[in-house]
Order: structure tokens, then C-alpha cells, then sequence
């Protein structure tokens, strides 16, 4: 019975995408013809330029907005599990935590209305473009790095760092030389995820972008309102494919290393 | 570490989110006090400088009028009552998946486990698309319940609650397995076994034992689901009815169609008492606490 129910959840999730990237390879321009199996939809994907711009729009703004969100959530995550007590430490924490919460349309908006400000006052950013796009998904992304460091280090013995401290090992050496490779893995988790998160967002970049600067689910998205387009289930096949390919690799270097591990401490 | 080093390494994050996380919302509730008039930016400020001295000359017209207004009550319980059922239905059709994971052998368990994150990962928008590619009327959905004589004419299934449903619980169903899942995995199976031998029926079993066992992890599960779901903007503007918008689409209108920006700054204030409840949840659950 429970096993019965549980396939019912996993073919909801995956039949939309079975059917999908079933249609991606139709022949024909209606939905609901099978029209003979057919590279038609990829090659029209392929001379796109709309879509190939957006994608590169996206591509820089993932990369910029996953580092730069990453560095900080690390620094942040840090603070809150190492630093104890400090003045404003109840601010800091609900700062660094509140974007998870945010509704994805407050979030733009608030932004939306700093920038402008912002450009009233100072002059700077000169409109939105790429860089105002960087700056919020950097903001929300730092917020969930933050945790996925803290829960790291959350588990992490303490007493390695005291133990460097109490031999005179400075601050940054001891963070650099012994807590950085220990969180390595949650680093890199954070980064993706951060990564993940800029390339999937509509709404917040919807709020900031400028001309020039649309990304590529902004694009999507006004494909799809206007109607049926067959080259985006083509899309969505491609991004599947990525994904299941990264997950595969991802998870056996990630076994390999644990074998690695557990090899080194017998 | 000395005390300018640590208040640089503090200062820092802190200058950033306080810029571009706190001085926004703070912008936005001024933005909410003032009434909009043709200019750039087309409203007016709450504050005039008198000299030095700033002077208050908003007012909380806004707000009284998203409350006389029937258009923000409808939108804003809706809200609730879609985030709310559609969290209820994802935790329905999710525990079945974690029990069955978590009771997996470790490589089964592993590859299921991939299945569930492997969506996550993939553009919600791009499967938000792939379900509309399936309830369209000449739909795949359609177009199998006509073929088998279920029904003779196609049901409208686009623009309907039930598409907002069924969307919902499509895009957010993984953030409700995982939680599920690593509680479940803790679960020790002797208590269960323990239940069974005293005589308890599966259900008393599963009633006494394993349900208030996994109440953390249906806890976070259902907040890691509520939370965007009450905000959604995507799925009711690509599934739902126009006439039934949710919260995050009315603040949408405000701003692009209408450019009534102090009325959008208001719902957005609003939208955030939405979010007090659930925030509150998470602070005081003991079952929370105790993980962490």
C-alpha cells in the first residue's frame, strides 16, 4: 500500500518531465501530433539569439552572484557558530537568516526601490543591469550558505581550533589551516546551491534587470506566456540532461572521497 | 582574535546585509506612507525637509484602503488557503516517499534519494512549463482520458484552482521528502517493533510511535513549503484563474500595471505579517530545538 502511494509521488514528479522531453524530439508544431522523431526544436533552439544571449546573461550572473554570496555566507556562517556573543548579534542573525523567508516579490521590490534610490542620491548603480542582478542573488544566496556552513560547523570538534590557538597559531592562519578544509565540502555544496538558486530565479531578476540584462528564465517565461513553444521543452530536456549528469558524477566523486576517508582512518 | 580584527570581520557582512537587506525595507515602508502622483518616481514622499528637520507628511491611507478593499482580502486569504492546502496535500503524497526511502537498503536508498533531488535541481520554471505541456486541452492529460472514453470533451484544467494545487505540490514536493526523509532515517525500528509486540495495531503504531517521532521533520516540511508557496507568483500566473489572483501577483499589478508603487509597498508590508506565524512556529517548536 505505502509503496503504491509512494510511486504515485515519484510519478508525479516524473512523468511532466518523461512527457516533456518526449515532445522535445515531436516533429510537429502542435502539443497534442506526434509528428515523427525529429532534432527540429534543438536546432531552432540553437539559432535563437534571444535565448543564447540569456543564457550567457544567466551564466555570468550565476558564477558572479554563487562566489561572491558564497565568500560572504562562509564568513557569515562562521560568525554565528564561532564568535559567541557580540554587540548586535541578534540583528546580525536575523539579517543573515531573513532572506530565506522573504517572498520572492518583496524581495525584488525592496531592491528594485534601493537601486533606484540609490541612483538618486549617489549616482550609483547607473540603471539595472548584470551587476544590480549580482547584487540580490548574492544577498539571498549568502543567506543559505550561511546555514549550510553553520550546520557544518555545528559538527565540527571545536577543540582542533583551541588546540591550533593554544599553540600560538594566529586567527587567520587557524581558519585558513584547519577550518576552511574541514567546511571544504560545505563550501562547495553552498556554491552550487547559491548557484542553483541564481539561475532559477524569475522574480527578483524580473524586479532588477535592465535592458540588455535579461536572464534566461525571464525569457522562458515570456516564451511561454505567449503561448506553446515547442523549443523550450527542447531547453528543458538540455537542463535535465546537465543536472542528471552533474548529480551522477557529483555523488561518485563524493563516494570515492568518503571511501578515500575511511581507507586513510583504518 | 584582537578586537579590530574581529569587529572588520563582523562589519563587513554586516555593512552588506544591513545596505541591501534592511535600508530596502526600510525604503519601501516610506514608499508605503506616501501617495503616488506623476513624477519620477511617481510617488510622494512621507518626509519633507523643513531646513534640517524632517517633517511627516505620509499618512496610512494605504493600509486602510488594502483593508476596505475586497480585492486584497480575497487575494490575501486565498493565499493562505492555497499555501495552506497545498502543504497538506504535498505532506499527503510525500511520506509514503521518505518512509519507503528511509526504509530502503543503502544503495536503493541513495538512487531514490537522487530522484527526489534531481528535479530540485532543474528549472522550476522549466517543469512548471512541462505540467503545463500535460493539462493544456490538447493536453496529454486530455487527450488519454478521451481516448479511453473517460470523458467526451476536454476539461478546462488551465486557469483553475486545481491547477494551482497540483503545481504547487509538483514544484515544492522535494523540500517536503528531504526533511521527511532524514527524521524518518533517525527513526529507531525497535520502538516500532517494540509497538507491534505489545499489541498495538499498525495504525496505533504509526499514530502513537512514528508520527510524533517524525513531527520535526514534518514541521520544517511544511514550512519549507508554505513559505514560498504563500509568496508564489509563477504558478497562479501561469495556472491560475484571473479572477482568483494569490498576494504576490496583486503586488505585481500594483506596481507594473497600475505603477501605484505606495499600494505595492503596502502589500508587500502585509504580505510579511503573513510570515509571522510561521516564523514564530519555527522559533518556539521544541521538536525543533532539540535537533538543532
Amino acid at each position: 500500500m505505502l509503496r503504491f502511494l509512494a510511486l504515485i509521488g515519484f510519478a508525479l514528479l516524473y512523468v511532466p518531465l518523461l512527457v516533456l522531453v518526449i515532445y522535445s524530439f515531436n516533429a510537429s508544431q502542435l502539443v497534442s501530433v506526434w509528428g515523427g522523431w525529429s532534432f527540429r526544436w534543438y536546432v531552432e533552439l540553437w539559432q535563437n539569439d534571444a535565448v543564447l544571449e540569456a543564457a550567457w546573461v544567466s551564466l555570468q550572473v550565476a558564477v558572479l552572484s554563487a562566489t561572491l554570496g558564497t565568500a560572504f555566507g562562509t564568513v557569515i556562517g562562521y560568525i554565528l557558530s564561532r564568535f559567541g556573543k557580540f554587540r548586535l548579534r541578534m540583528l546580525f542573525t536575523v539579517m543573515a537568516t531573513a532572506p530565506i523567508v522573504m517572498p520572492e516579490v518583496v524581495t525584488g521590490l525592496s531592491l528594485l526601490l534601493l537601486f533606484i534610490t540609490m541612483e538618486q542620491m549617489f549616482g550609483w548603480p547607473e540603471g539595472r543591469s548584470i551587476l544590480t542582478i549580482v547584487i540580490a542573488h548574492a544577498t539571498f544566496g549568502m543567506a543559505f550558505v550561511a546555514v549550510v556552513i553553520q550546520a557544518r560547523l555545528a559538527g565540527f570538534d571545536k577543540s582542533i581550533e583551541e588546540a591550533a590557538r593554544d599553540l600560538g597559531a594566529r586567527p587567520l592562519r587557524i581558519f585558513m589551516g584547519i577550518t576552511l578544509p574541514v567546511i571544504a565540502p560545505a563550501v562547495i555544496s553552498g556554491w552550487l546551491l547559491a548557484f542553483t538558486l541564481s539561475l532559477d530565479d524569475l522574480v527578483i531578476a524580473s524586479f532588477v534587470s535592465g535592458q540588455g540584462s535579461s536572464t534566461l528564465p525571464m525569457v522562458i517565461y515570456s516564451k511561454v506566456r505567449l503561448g506553446v513553444s515547442p523549443d523550450v521543452n527542447a531547453l528543458g530536456t538540455i537542463v535535465i540532461l546537465i543536472v542528471a549528469l552533474g548529480l551522477i558524477v557529483g555523488t561518485q566523486i563524493m563516494n570515492r572521497a568518503e571511501a578515500r576517508r575511511k581507507r586513510g582512518v583504518e | 582574535m584582537n578586537g579590530w580584527g574581529k569587529r572588520l570581520v563582523i562589519g563587513i557582512p554586516l555593512f552588506w546585509l544591513f545596505l541591501f537587506f534592511l535600508v530596502p525595507f526600510g525604503i519601501v515602508f516610506l514608499v508605503s506612507l506616501g501617495s503616488p502622483q506623476f513624477s519620477v518616481p511617481p510617488y510622494s514622499p512621507a518626509f519633507e525637509w523643513d531646513g534640517w528637520w524632517p517633517h511627516f507628511v505620509g499618512s496610512f491611507e494605504n493600509y486602510i484602503f488594502l483593508t476596505e478593499d475586497d480585492l486584497y482580502w480575497r487575494a490575501y486569504l486565498g493565499s493562505v488557503k492555497i499555501a495552506g492546502g497545498s502543504t497538506l496535500l504535498c505532506l499527503l503524497v510525500a511520506w509514503p516517499m521518505a518512509w519507503i526511502i528511509a526504509r530502503a537498503e543503502p544503495y536503493r536508498r541513495n538512487v531514490l534519494l537522487m530522484l527526489v533531488i534531481l528535479p530540485f535541481w532543474t528549472s522550476s520554471l522549466l517543469r512548471i512549463y512541462a505540467l503545463m505541456g500535460m493539462l493544456r486541452q490538447g493536453g496529454i492529460v486530455n487527450s488519454v482520458l478521451l481516448w479511453s472514453g473517460i470523458i467526451d470533451q476536454p476539461i478546462q484544467m488551465m486557469q483553475t484552482d486545481f491547477a494551482v494545487y497540483l503545481t504547487v505540490v509538483f514544484t515544492y514536493l522535494p523540500l517536503m521528502v528531504l526533511p521527511l526523509y532524514s527524521t524518518l532515517e533517525k527513526l529507531d525500528g525497535a520502538l516500532l517493533e517494540a509497538s507491534a509486540d505489545l499489541g498495538a495495531s499498525r495504525f496505533a503504531t504509526f499514530w502513537t510511535v512514528t508520527l510524533p517521532l517524525s513531527l520535526s521533520g514534518i514541521i520544517a516540511g511544511c514550512l519549507l513549503v508554505f513559505i514560498p508557496a504563500v509568496g508564489e507568483f509563477v504558478i497562479p500566473d501561469l495556472m491560475g484563474a484571473q479572477d482568483s489572483p494569490m498576494i504576490g501577483n496583486v503586488l505585481w499589478g500594483e506596481f507594473t500595471r497600475n505603477r501605484d508603487w505606495p499600494v505595492a509597498g503596502a502589500v508587500a508590508i502585509a504580505m510579511l505579517a503573513l510570515l509571522v506565524i510561521p516564523f514564530m512556529i519555527l522559533r518556539s517548536s521544541p521538536a525543533l530545538r532539540e535537533d538543532g
